[in-house]
């Protein structure tokens, strides 16, 4: 499998599986807004406001799964030197960091009607916004260092850095006293999720992991030519 | 199998990670008193250093039955099941407040049992379910 993100593979890519990626996720996240928005019934306490989850949770979901990808890849690529493991980790950031933005403004349109505040400073929210902060520091890196070897080396600290906020996230609500409520899936026991809210959920979830793994593929193909261009480049 | 340039690699990353995580750990216990968005009433109780004169928050559960109102404030019990705490309050509450539910309040002590409060906020749990479903459920338990 790992064999196809191979540079050469990874060009000969067809625009065809692409069209079928993207005719997939467009029925899934269709599937899955219609589910959530209109079918699924509304939370006993919340009300309405319940629905932002259908969002909010894939999302959350995607900006800690992409950073720990980046976290791995930079990990493996300082040490082996795989000289693709920088490019996948540089093509999964801006999707995550935009994933990061939308968990986080989601989380605030819900937190207001439910909560009674829009933003306050407890263990899930802040260290969400480090998690956030990083993505930026990571895409500012590729984008302000010239020098490929010194962006290469930086951006990989900073990813790696970063990937020790994600069990902080992730177990924050256990860990510490906060606002936020604890996790509702967990693999241990039940989900505290009644099943007609749980299927629109996934359903949102598998869309908005296609989305991320066509954006990543796209990306991911655009920096191997790049790459690719630029080593042309200087070897005349 | 691993080549001799990689090993030394790996045991330089590997210190500093162990090295990175020791440190946020650290970091992290140290603030410890920050990190925690509220005390229980529990938490409250057994603490040493109470602080009257700063601001802090308390969480729990709003006693079923405790809410009452007079002309110009609300009071009501924050409970863990195992402690207590008396919260009075001045001003308008959020919606999802309610007898049973989880609260935060924001304010100073007046004494160990006694919350001066001048924010609450609702705090959702972990249970999502249509409002027929708990029905059902209120139903049975009863």
């Amino acid at each position: 499998m790992f064999k196809n993100f191979f540079p050469n593979k990874i060009l000969s890519f067809s625009n065809k599986l692409f069209s079928y990626l993207i005719v997939l996720m467009l029925l899934f996240v269709f599937v899955g807004l219609i589910y959530a928005l209109f079918l699924s019934p509304p939370d006993f306490t919340q009300g309405d406001s319940v629905r932002i989850m259908y969002v909010h949770v894939p999302a959350s979901f995607i900006a800690l799964g992409c950073f720990g990808f980046m976290g791995i890849a930079s990990i493996c690529a300082l040490i082996f030197k795989i000289k693709i493991l920088p490019l996948m980790a540089k093509s999964l950031a801006p999707v995550g960091c935009l994933f990061a933005l939308v968990s986080i403004v989601t989380g605030s349109l819900w937190g207001k009607p439910t909560w009674g505040t829009w933003w306050v400073w407890d263990a899930r929210l802040t260290s969400m916004l480090i998690l956030f902060i990083f993505y930026i520091a990571y895409i500012s890196v590729w984008k302000f260092v010239d020098n490929y070897e010194k962006a290469n080396r930086v951006s990989s600290i900073i990813a790696i850095i970063g990937s020790l906020n994600l069990p902080v996230i992730k177990y924050s609500v256990d860990w510490w006293n906060t606002l936020h409520q604890t996790s509702s899936i967990t693999l241990t026991s039940a989900p505290t999720i009644h099943y007609t809210m749980l299927i629109p959920l996934i359903i949102m979830l598998i869309g908005t992991i296609l989305y991320t793994l066509i954006v990543f593929l796209m990306r991911y193909k655009t920096e191997i030519m790049k790459f690719k261009l630029d080593k042309k480049n200087k070897g005349n | 199998m691993l080549s001799k340039k990689v090993r030394p690699r790996i045991v330089i990353l590997t210190f500093l990670l162990m090295l990175a995580i020791a440190v946020v750990y650290g970091v992290l216990k140290s603030l410890e008193e920050n990190v925690v968005y509220f005390f229980s009433p529990t938490e409250l109780y057994n603490k040493e250093d109470i602080p009257f004169n700063k601001k802090i928050r308390v969480g729990g559960l709003v006693k079923e039955g405790s809410i009452t109102n007079d002309q110009t404030s609300v009071n009501f019990v924050v409970t863990d099941l195992n402690n207590e705490i008396i919260v009075s309050y001045k001003g308008s509450l959020p919606n999802l407040f309610s007898e049973g539910k989880g609260v935060v309040a924001e304010g100073k002590l007046k004494d160990k049992k006694y919350f001066i409060a001048d924010k609450i906020l609702a705090k959702h749990d972990e249970n999502y379910m249509p409002p027929e479903v708990s029905k059902i459920l209120k139903k049975t338990k009863e």
